[in-house]
């Protein structure tokens, strides 16, 4: 196994680590960096809660290995605001959404993604965006309404 | 005024000696690692300098904030919230100055520290309240004796003690170390429910910022200085064990640092109900990153062999010991469904009889008769099984999400030969539970490789190991018969239910006490695939097949359904047969008489397809209507409307959450979940395989209402979601026109023969 010294920016900081260049992003957030509010779920990007931001792109982590990143921005829940107030996180709270909150970040990464491409989804828009994080709590009205919410205001 | 003595939980009010003395108390002994509380969300100037402990469940500042321990484990029923919202109404304080921290396993303090059966403020109510009306009654006395006047004439507002003939106050801080010396009072009083200012207000989840912010709730993302992480290799099939491994390819490998079987629990250990362990000797890989470790997992070889046929004692929840056997061989489905459609022609036990059904069957005008069947299922908690251990000679501490730790601790005790007071269980957040997490095993896992590696680690399950590892909900068959007059009146109602390996029967449930020629039997086929309590157990079959038979008899009577159950409930109301009956039917009827209302069930929607159903399980009372439009040959569920009667709801939005939740499960299951078995082997290991239900397939619309009460409360996290199996089915009938029986629902061919 060789190893590769990889840096990446993850929410704007720079890094550097010496590691199988096959490790997905996920484990390299999760073992090497203890940026544990990315989740692993299922590992065969099936249920989302792994889902961070390549770019402007949610991706899920658990599939992309750290060899395929290059200097493309990574943004993880940690990183999507200061204070828990990013116009998602905020709606998330104000609706009251978790449940057992376990599926919760990879569900406002995808949202958060969403609504930078499209500020004004319709509700089919946001449930094809959405349909690839399961929350097995069962969430998910008060998920739509709480992207509707931040859609909206982040339009006002 | 109701006045209650404290005996519940008294242990919880002696203080101890060692802190009455200055009333000083430096904090809870906590692993603080992974548990940001409320506190680390609070500028330090909105801490207060000392902490002053005034029970178990409590403490307060100087300054007057409050911590209040929540004593269940969350997993997401918000009990977190609502359990602590009792206390504090009682105290009589302002919810703003609360913070809430999560107790640990602590028995001598805590009654019942439990996830499951609906139970945690059902039992926790009085236990909960007392604590909080005890405090404010210490405080009041506290406060009399600084004024010198009687305690009778001191009052409380929100964290506030007044005399109103001085026109004296002070806040709850600045009394609060006196109040810690003050005796626990041997009776307290109550609130009048009128007199609730939090209960029955909507609060938010006070984990909801460290949740949207992703902080380090959950057990599994525990990294503590020195910790390894593990992972087992379990049997690829049920009827197999593990013979021997070969480690020479995977010792090399990067970061692997250990490779050895583990005998989960010993052949002598007397299994309680929750110790369920379906492989009791698994392989570890232990190792420094999880990555490393999965590799190797691909790469080692293992050799399994079959199992002869054993036995196992078990001593249950309640009732005497049973010795269940473990059949030899490898499973399949369909031998499954073969041996369970059997059933239907071979005597079974009979479990209640009331009148003379035989007679009545003979005599019948009409015989409706009908087969259900569902399979097993997987709990699929979105949190990987997981524990954090470690274990020293002289002291096991352990934390992760587990739902009966109090039970678990009697294992693990047992398992390292170790006092239980060397054993230290903290309790996390819960990345769902639905009654995987009863069954411990992992907890036991995690324990005897920490032991043997002699350092920290993280035992964590990939979501094959789990989803292929067993404890599922029990596969389940149920024939109805009914008998019919010539006037349409039900004269006798058979039931005849069993199961792989359990029966879901459950006797004395509605419409048990409605008929007066009744007979109910029951049935088991052993196994060795392994089962374990999932959300609303038995429950979750039994509503979705009598509530889909109900729902033809009706039609066979040309009876509208709701109307048809509440005739069958007034009968039971008025006339009950026979005496164990476990519902109330005015309360059931009360369900379905709401639903009426507020689904305006008697208008007409035009190509609105909609079923109805109801309920009672965990002591409280479900109806729904589910409205469905059948589109590109698939249902779209476009709204559910949905009574609940669980007494009274102390966090109505948050009550709403959870009853939304348990709907959009029940569909999901109804729809699409299935185990599946070849030759002992789980055909589903992963969510590419095993359908879940998403976004695009939840329901567009949600609309709880709560039976206004002034009942103690019951269960809420279970009772919402047995209905929704059989208004989805009633639902899809009048869409297609052909019924459903056989789970799941959708691309199943036994539902087209």
């Amino acid at each position: 196994m060789i190893m590769e010294t990889f840096t990446l920016k993850i929410n704007g900081t720079t890094k550097s680590i010496e590691v199988d260049p096959t490790t997905p992003m996920l484990w390299v957030l999760r073992d090497h960096f203890n940026m544990v509010g990315t989740k692993f779920g299922c590992g065969i990007a099936q249920c989302g809660a792994c889902t961070v931001h390549l770019g402007d792109n949610a991706v899920r982590s658990c599939q992309l290995p750290i060899s395929a990143v290059g200097d493309q921005d990574i943004t993880t829940i940690e990183g999507l605001s200061e204070n828990g107030d990013h116009p998602v996180q905020k709606a998330w709270l104000e609706i009251d959404v978790p449940q057992c909150g376990y599926c919760q970040a990879g569900q406002i990464m995808t949202a958060s993604a969403l609504l930078k491409k499209n500020p004004n989804p319709s509700d089919e828009e946001i449930e094809g965006a959405m349909n690839g994080n399961i929350c097995r709590c069962g969430t998910y009205t008060r998920i739509k309404k709480a992207v509707k919410m931040a859609a909206n205001s982040e339009l006002s | 005024m109701s006045v209650v003595k404290t005996k519940i939980g008294r242990r919880s009010f002696i203080k101890n000696t060692s802190l009455a003395g200055g009333g000083l108390v430096l904090g809870f002994s906590f692993l603080n690692s992974c548990k940001p509380d409320q506190a680390s969300n609070m500028v330090a100037d909105e801490l207060p300098k000392e902490w002053f402990e005034i029970n178990a469940y409590l403490k307060i500042g100087e300054n007057g904030k409050v911590t209040i321990m929540s004593p269940n484990p969350e997993g997401g029923q918000n009990v977190k919230t609502s359990m602590p919202m009792i206390v504090a109404d009682e105290l009589d304080v302002d919810w703003e100055h609360v913070i809430v921290e999560q107790a640990s396993l602590d028995t001598d303090s805590f009654n019942f520290q439990f996830l499951g059966g609906s139970q945690a403020i059902r039992r926790g109510w009085e236990g909960l309240r007392m604590a909080g009306a005890s405090a404010r009654h210490m405080l009041m006395a506290a406060a009399a004796e600084k004024w010198q006047v009687p305690a009778s004439e001191i009052t409380t507002e929100t964290g506030i003690l007044k005399h109103g003939s001085s026109d004296r106050s002070m806040g709850y801080g600045e009394i609060a170390s006196a109040a810690a010396k003050i005796p626990v009072p041997e009776e307290v009083e109550l609130k009048e429910i009128n007199d609730f200012k939090i209960i029955g207000t909507s609060k938010k989840n006070v984990d909801g910022l460290n949740i949207v912010t992703g902080k380090p709730l959950f057990s599994i993302d525990t990294y503590e200085e020195g910790m390894l992480t593990a992972m087992i290799v379990h049997p690829p099939a049920f009827g197999l064990k593990f013979k021997s491994v070969d480690d020479a390819a995977i010792k090399s490998m990067p970061g692997i640092r250990d490779v050895f079987p583990i005998k989960v629990l010993e052949d002598d250990y007397e299994r309680q109900h929750f110790d369920t362990c379906t492989f009791l000797e698994v392989v570890v890989i232990v190792g420094d990153t999880t990555w490393q470790i999965m590799n190797a997992k691909k790469a080692i070889k293992i050799e399994w062999e079959p199992f002869e046929t054993y036995t196992e004692e078990r001593q249950p929840y309640s009732g005497p010991k049973q010795i269940l056997t473990i059949p030899a061989g490898l499973e399949n489905s369909e031998e499954h469904k073969a041996m369970m459609a059997a059933m239907t022609s071979k005597k079974a036990k009979e479990v209640r009889k009331d009148g003379n059904p035989e007679r009545a069957f003979r005599n019948a005008t009409k015989i409706v008769e009908r087969i259900y069947t569902a399979p097993f299922l997987a709990h699929n908690c979105m949190e990987p099984m997981n524990f954090f251990a470690n274990v020293t000679a002289d002291k096991a501490e352990l934390k992760g999400p587990l739902q009966k730790p109090e039970l678990t601790e009697h294992a693990i005790s047992e398992r390292l030969g170790m006092p239980i007071e060397n054993i230290d269980i903290q309790m996390t957040r819960l990345g769902g539970g639905y009654g995987r997490r009863s069954y411990a095993h992992w907890l036991i896992e995690a324990a005897i490789i920490s032991q043997k590696v002699k350092a920290p680690i993280k035992l964590v399950y990939s979501r094959e190991d789990d989803m292929t590892g067993g404890i599922y909900r029990a596969a389940y068959q149920v024939k109805y018969r009914a008998a019919l007059d010539a006037d349409h009146n039900i004269t006798a109602f058979h039931v005849n239910a069993g199961g792989i390996p359990e029966s879901p029967l459950y006797a004395d449930r509605f419409p048990a006490g409605a008929v007066a020629n009744y007979l109910a039997e029951s049935w088991e086929i052993n196994s060795n695939i392994t089962i374990g309590s999932f959300r609303a157990p038995r429950s979750n079959f039994m509503a979705s097949a009598e509530q889909s038979f109900l729902d033809e008899v009706a039609e066979a009577t040309g009876k509208d359904p709701i109307d048809f159950r509440l005739e069958l409930l007034e009968q039971a109301k008025n006339n009950p047969v026979g005496e164990r009956n476990d519902y109330d039917a005015e309360r059931y009827a009360g369900v379905l008489k709401l639903v009426k209302e507020k689904s305006n069930w008697d208008e007409n929607f035009e190509g609105l397809s909609r079923g109805v159903s109801a309920y009672f399980c965990h002591n409280s009372y479900a109806a729904q209507v589910l409205d469905m439009k059948w589109e590109n040959d698939k249902p779209v569920i476009k709204k559910v409307t949905c009574a609940i009667d669980c007494g009274i709801v102390i966090n109505p939005d948050a009550a709403i959450n959870l009853c939304e939740g348990g709907i959009v499960d029940g569909i999901g299951n109804a729809l699409y979940g299935e185990q599946t078995f070849k030759e002992g082997v789980p055909q589903k290991s992963n969510f590419d395989s095993y359908r879940m239900i998403r976004m695009t397939e939840a329901p567009k619309e949600i609309d709880i209402h709560f039976v206004k009460s002034d009942i103690d409360p019951t269960g809420l996290g279970e009772p919402s979601f047995p209905p929704t199996f059989a208004a989805v089915a009633n639902a899809m009938y009048k869409a297609t026109g052909e019924r459903y029986y056989h789970q799941p629902f959708l691309n199943n061919p036994s539902n087209n023969s």
